[in-house]
C-alpha cells in the first residue's frame, strides 16, 4: 500500500520534475497538455531510481545485515541518483563531444541539483518523522517544494546577476575590484540561496548565466583573465580536496560497513535504470525536437552519468541515529563514485570514438558563416511570423530585441555596448589573426594603409580579443597597434620598413609590458596606450625613412618566439634569441638595437654544430635582410605620416649607435621582456647552424602566405668564407642608400673574431646584389644575411 | 484547428501541392488556415499589404526582402500554392526524402540546395545571380547592429566578398556561396520544425 503510494509519488515527481527553461514555448499546437518542453536539458531520472530502491528494498531483505526501511532506501536513492557536474565536466572536457550532447549531460548535472536537494531534504525529513507519520499532504508539500527550491534558487541567482552586471558597469576607474565583485557577488548568491534553503547550485549557475554577457563586456581583459583562472584554480583545489576526502574515507574502515548485496545491486541498477530513464525521456523529448536525439546520443547520455562528490557529501551528512544503515550507504556510495568516475570516466573516451559520436568541430570563424548565420536566424524568425507560429526563433528574436533595447543599455557600459556585435567580432578576430600570421612569417612591418580608423574600438573597451593579448597568447613577439592593422591586402602590405630605421628606431626606448611596480589600486593601462601610440609613431617614422632611402630593402622580422624551439637552445644562436623571446613580448617595432641579418647558406643539411653562442641576458631580434625590388621601387608612403625629425637616421658612425645602446642596458630592470639588445656577431662557423635554424624556424613558423607575398631577395652570395674582408656589394641599382661603412661587411664575415670584437659595426650592410627574387616560402633555401650585433655592454 | 471547415476538399489542388512541396496533410491544413487568416478581405490571394500587416515582420531587418520573395516575377499577388511553395523551403529535411530520390523528379523544395538558393535570392536583389559587393554591403548594414562607420562596413563587406569569392570577379556566385557555407548545417538552420 505504501509502495503504491510511493510509486504514485514517483510518477508525480516525474511529471513535476521539470526544470525551468529559458525558452518556453507556448503549447498552441497539438499534442495538448504537456508544457515546458523544447528545452535541451535532460530531465533527472531520479524517479526511476526511486523505483530502483523499491526493488532494492525488497532485495535487501535478503541480506539481513542492512536494516533499513523503505524510506531509508528512498533517501539513499535520492542521493545516489544525482549526476555530478564536476565529474561530468572533467570527463567531457576531454572527450569533446558535439555541443548538443555536452549541453544535455552537463546541463542535467547542473540543474538536477534542485531535484537532488529537494528529494534529499524531503526524504530526510520523512525519515526523521518516521514512516508512520507521513501523510498525504506531506507528499504534496514535497512536490511543491521542488518548484519553490528550484525556481527560487534560480531567481536568487538572477537577482545577483543583475546586481553584478549593474555594478560592473561603473567600475571603469577602479578596475582592480572587478574580480572581487564577481567572486563576492557570486558567492553571495550561493550563501543567500543556502540561507533560504533553496538550491544553491542553481543560484550560482543562474548568476553566471545571467551576467556573463554584460560582465564580460564591462570588465577589463585582465579582470576577465583573473576571474577565469582563479575560478579554475579554486575549482581544481576544491575538487581535489573532495576526492581526497573520498579516498581517505575509503581507507578508513571505521566509517563504513560493507555489504556485497547492496553494493552490487546498486551498481547494476544505477546503470540499468539510468539507461531506462534516458530512453524513455528521450522518446518524449524527440516529439518536440527538430533534430531528434538518436541512439548513439542516448548511449553517451546514459553512460556519461557520473556520480561524484555531491553524492558523497550528502551521504556523509546522514544522521546515524536516524538512519542506522548509514555505514552501508557510505560504503556503497564510495564504491559507486569510484566506479563511475574511474571506470566510466576512463572508458567513455574510447566509447565515444568507437561509436563515432559527432565531435565538436572547431572551425575557423569566417565572416561569411557568421553573417549568414545571422541572416538565417532572421529569415527563420520572419518565416515563423508568416506561418503564425511562435516558435523557437520567434521567442529568441523577441528576447534579443528586449535585451538590446533595455537590458544591454542598462547593464552594459556605453563604450562596450557600442561595439558588441558578433559580425564585428569575427571581423576583428580575423584581422588580428591575419596580422599575427603576417608578422610571424617574417613579414613586413605592418603598415596601415588606412590610418584613419579612429573609431576602431579602443583596446580598453574591446572584449577578449585585444590585439596584444591575442598576440601574447599566440606567442608572437610583436606588438601591433590596432590602428596599424589592416585587412590583408596583397599590394599594400608589401611596404617594408627599412632596416636602418630599425636600428635607429631600435634606439627608441623599448617598452616594458609590465611595470615593475604597480600600485595597489591601479593597473595603469595608460602605459599601454602610450606605448601603442609610440609604436604607431615609430611605424610612421619608419615609413618616412623608407621613403627617403629605399635602397636598403631590409626588412626585419621579429624574432619569432617559438616555444618549441627552446629545445634547441643549446645549438643555435638563434634559439638563444628565441628562448628569451619565448615570452611574448611587446617589442613594438621600436626596439632593436640588435640587428641580426641572417645569413643562410644554400646547403641546409649541415649540421648545426655551431658552438653555442654565449648566452645573453637580453633577447635579440632577428632581422632578416632581404631585398625586394618592389620595395626598392616603392617609394610611396601613405599620406599621413608624421614627419618626425630623424636625427637618428642611421648613425653614420658606429659609435653613435653604440652610444645609444648603453642607455638601454642601463635601463634598470628590464623586466620580463624587453628587449632587444643582444647582438653578437655570429662567427662564421656558426652561421650554418644559424642558417639552418632560421630556415627551419621559418618553415615551421610561417604558413605559406599567398596573400601577402613577401618577396625576398635572396642574394645567393657565397658565404663570407670566401670573402672575408670584401666589402659587401652595394645593390646594383643606383639608389639612395645609407652609407653603411664597408667595414661592416667584415663584421658579417669575420669568423675568427669573437663577437666581442666587432660591436662597432652596428649598422646593417646593404644588401648584396639581388640576383633573384623569390618568395620566402617555408623551407626554401634562401640566403639571408645574418649578422648579429653585439650589445653595448659587451664592449 | 477548431470547427472551421478544414478538410482537404477546401484546398484547391491539394494533392498536387502536396506532391510538389512534400507537406503533410496536417501541415497543409495549418498553412491554409493561416493563409485565410492573413487574407483579411477574403480575396483569395495575398498582397504585399497583407503580409506587411504581420507585426513582427516589420521589425525584422530582412522582413521586406522576405515579403518580396513571396512575389516572384514582380507579381502583385500570391495565391495559396505560391504561398506554400515559398514556405516549403523551410520544411525540415527528412531522411526519407534523400533516400527515395527519384533521379527524374526535380529536387524537392526543401533540399539543401534549394534552401541555399532561397537565401541567396534574398541577398541578390537585382537577380543577376551574383551577390555583388554592393549588395553584400547592404545586407551587412542591416545585420551589423552597432554603430559601425561606413568605412568599416565597407571593409567588412570587402572582406566577406573576398573570402567567398574564388574566381576573383568581385562577386559571390551561387556556387561560391554554397561553398562558403559547406561547413554550416544548413538543413538545420533553415528549417522550422512545425512545418514537418
Amino acid at each position: 500500500m505504501l509502495r503504491a503510494a510511493l510509486s504514485l509519488l514517483a510518477l508525480s515527481l516525474a511529471g513535476a520534475a521539470e526544470e525551468p527553461t529559458q525558452k518556453p514555448e507556448s503549447p498552441g499546437e497539438p499534442p495538448p497538455g504537456l508544457e515546458l518542453f523544447r528545452w535541451q536539458w535532460h530531465e533527472v531520472e531520479a524517479p526511476y531510481l526511486v523505483a530502483l530502491w523499491i526493488l532494492v528494498a525488497s532485495l535487501a531483505k535478503i541480506a539481513p545485515r542492512v536494516q533499513a526501511g523503505l524510506l531509508d532506501f528512498l533517501l539513499f536513492g535520492s542521493l545516489i541518483s544525482a549526476v555530478d557536474p564536476v565529474a561530468v565536466l572533467a570527463v567531457f572536457e576531454e572527450v569533446h563531444v558535439n555541443e548538443t550532447l555536452f549541453i544535455i549531460v552537463f546541463g542535467e548535472s547542473l540543474l538536477n541539483d534542485a531535484v537532488t536537494v529537494v528529494l534529499y531534504k524531503v526524504c530526510n525529513s520523512f525519515v526523521e518523522m518516521g514512516s508512520a507519520n507521513v501523510q498525504a499532504t506531506d507528499y504534496l508539500k514535497g512536490v511543491a517544494s521542488l518548484f519553490v527550491v528550484s525556481l527560487g534558487g534560480a531567481a536568487v541567482g538572477l537577482v545577483f546577476a543583475f546586481l553584478l552586471a549593474l555594478t560592473t558597469r561603473f567600475t571603469k576607474r577602479v578596475r582592480i575590484i572587478e574580480p572581487l565583485l564577481v567572486f563576492l557577488l557570486a558567492y553571495a548568491a550561493y550563501l543567500t540561496a543556502e540561507m533560504a534553503s533553496l538550491s544553491a547550485i542553481l543560484a550560482v549557475t543562474m548568476c553566471g548565466l545571467g551576467c556573463k554577457k554584460y560582465v564580460e563586456a564591462n570588465i577589463s581583459h585582465k579582470s576577465r583573465t583573473t576571474v577565469k583562472y582563479t575560478m579554475k584554480t579554486l575549482a581544481s583545489c576544491a575538487e581535489t580536496v573532495i576526492f581526497m576526502l573520498l579516498g581517505i574515507s575509503a581507507v578508513d574502515s571505521s566509517k563504513w560497513a560493507w555489504d556485497s548485496g547492496l553494493v552490487l545491486g546498486t551498481l547494476i541498477f544505477i546503470l540499468f535504470f539510468r539507461a531506462l530513464g534516458v530512453v524513455l525521456q528521450t522518446w518524449v523529448l524527440n516529439q518536440f525536437r527538430l533534430v531528434p536525439l538518436d541512439k548513439i546520443d542516448q548511449v553517451v547520455m546514459s553512460y556519461g552519468g557520473l556520480r561524484g562528490a555531491v553524492a558523497f557529501a550528502l551521504v556523509i551528512l546522514l544522521d546515524r541515529t536516524k538512519v542506522p544503515a548509514k555505514d552501508y550507504f557510505v560504503a556503497t556510495t564510495i564504491v559507486v563514485v569510484f566506479f563511475t568516475v574511474i571506470v566510466q570516466g576512463l572508458t567513455i573516451k574510447p566509447l565515444v570514438k568507437w561509436l563515432k559520436v559527432k565531435r565538436s568541430e572547431h572551425h575557423k570563424p569566417t565572416l561569411n558563416q557568421e553573417l549568414h548565420e545571422h541572416t538565417f536566424d532572421h529569415i527563420l524568425a520572419a518565416v515563423e511570423d508568416v506561418v503564425g507560429h511562435h516558435g523557437y526563433h520567434y521567442w529568441r528574436d523577441r528576447w534579443e530585441q528586449f535585451d538590446k533595447k533595455y537590458l544591454s543599455q542598462l547593464l552594459m557600459r556605453r563604450s562596450a555596448y557600442r561595439i558588441r556585435d558578433q559580425i564585428w567580432d569575427v571581423y576583428y578576430r580575423l584581422n588580428i589573426r591575419d596580422a599575427i600570421s603576417f608578422v610571424d612569417q617574417g613579414g613586413h612591418v605592418l603598415s596601415s594603409t588606412g590610418l584613419t580608423l579612429p573609431s576602431m574600438p579602443s583596446r580598453n573597451s574591446v572584449a577578449e580579443t585585444s590585439v596584444t593579448n591575442l598576440l601574447r597568447e599566440s606567442g608572437s613577439g610583436a606588438c601591433l597597434d590596432l590602428q596599424v592593422i589592416d585587412t590583408v591586402r596583397s599590394g599594400r602590405d608589401r611596404e617594408d620598413a627599412v632596416m636602418h630605421h630599425l636600428l635607429c628606431g631600435g634606439l627608441y626606448k623599448p617598452r616594458r609590458r609590465y611595470k615593475a611596480s604597480c600600485s595597489r589600486h591601479f593597473i595603469s593601462e595608460d602605459a599601454q596606450e602610450r606605448q601603442d601610440k609610440e609604436v604607431f609613431q615609430q611605424n610612421m617614422k619608419r615609413r618616412l625613412e623608407s621613403f627617403k632611402s629605399t635602397k636598403h630593402n631590409i626588412c626585419f622580422t621579429k624574432s619569432k618566439p617559438r616555444p618549441r624551439k627552446t629545445g634547441r637552445r643549446k645549438k643555435d644562436g638563434v634559439a638563444n634569441a628565441e628562448a628569451t623571446n619565448g615570452k611574448p613580448r611587446d617589442l613594438g617595432f621600436q626596439d632593436t638595437a640588435a640587428v641580426i641579418l641572417t645569413v643562410e647558406s644554400e646547403e641546409e643539411d649541415e649540421e648545426s654544430d655551431s658552438s653555442e653562442t654565449e648566452k645573453e641576458d637580453d633577447e635579440g631580434i632577428i632581422f632578416v635582410a632581404r631585398a625586394t625590388s618592389e620595395v626598392l621601387q616603392e617609394g610611396k608612403v601613405s599620406g599621413n605620416l608624421e614627419v618626425c625629425p630623424s636625427p637618428r637616421i642611421i648613425p653614420p658612425s658606429p659609435t653613435c649607435a653604440e652610444k645609444e645602446l648603453p642607455w638601454k642596458s642601463g635601463q634598470g630592470d628590464l623586466a620580463v621582456y624587453v628587449s632587444s639588445e643582444t647582438t653578437k656577431i655570429v662567427p662564421v662557423d656558426m652561421q650554418t647552424g644559424w642558417n639552418q635554424s632560421i630556415s627551419s624556424l621559418e618553415s615551421l613558423a610561417s604558413p605559406p602566405c599567398n596573400q601577402a607575398p613577401i618577396l625576398t631577395c635572396l642574394p645567393p652570395h657565397p658565404r663570407g668564407a670566401e670573402e672575408p674582408q670584401a666589402p659587401l656589394h652595394l645593390p646594383s641599382d643606383p639608389r639612395p642608400s645609407f652609407a653603411f661603412p664597408p667595414s661592416l661587411a667584415k663584421a658579417g664575415r669575420s669568423r675568427s673574431e669573437s663577437s666581442a670584437d666587432l660591436p662597432q659595426q652596428q649598422e646593417l650592410q646593404p644588401l648584396m646584389g639581388h640576383k633573384d627574387h623569390t618568395h620566402l616560402s617555408p623551407g626554401t633555401t634562401t640566403s639571408h644575411w645574418c649578422i648579429q650585433f653585439n650589445r653595448g655592454s659587451r664592449l | 484547428m477548431g470547427s472551421r471547415s478544414s478538410h482537404a476538399a477546401v484546398i484547391p489542388d491539394a494533392d498536387s501541392i502536396r506532391r510538389e512541396t512534400g507537406f503533410s496533410q496536417a501541415s497543409l491544413l495549418r498553412l491554409h488556415h493561416r493563409f485565410r487568416a492573413l487574407d483579411r478581405n477574403k480575396k483569395g490571394y495575398l498582397s504585399r499589404m497583407d503580409l506587411q500587416q504581420i507585426g513582427a515582420l516589420a521589425v525584422n531587418p530582412l522582413g521586406d526582402r522576405i515579403i518580396e520573395s513571396f512575389f516572384p516575377d514582380g507579381s502583385q499577388q500570391v495565391d495559396f500554392p505560391g504561398f506554400v511553395r515559398v514556405l516549403a523551403h523551410f520544411r525540415p529535411v527528412e531522411d526519407e526524402d534523400t533516400e527515395t530520390q527519384d533521379p527524374k523528379k526535380p529536387e524537392p523544395l526543401n533540399s539543401r540546395r534549394n534552401k541555399l538558393h532561397y537565401a541567396f535570392q534574398l541577398y541578390d536583389l537585382d537577380g543577376d545571380g551574383k551577390i555583388s559587393r554592393h549588395e553584400m554591403l547592404q545586407v551587412l548594414r542591416l545585420m551589423v547592429g552597432v554603430q559601425v562607420t561606413e568605412e568599416q562596413l565597407e571593409n567588412i563587406a570587402d572582406r566577406t566578398v573576398q573570402e567567398a569569392d574564388e574566381d576573383g570577379d568581385g562577386a559571390v556566385s551561387f556556387v561560391e556561396f554554397t561553398k562558403s557555407l559547406e561547413k554550416m548545417d544548413v538543413e538545420q538552420k533553415m528549417s522550422i520544425r512545425i512545418l514537418k
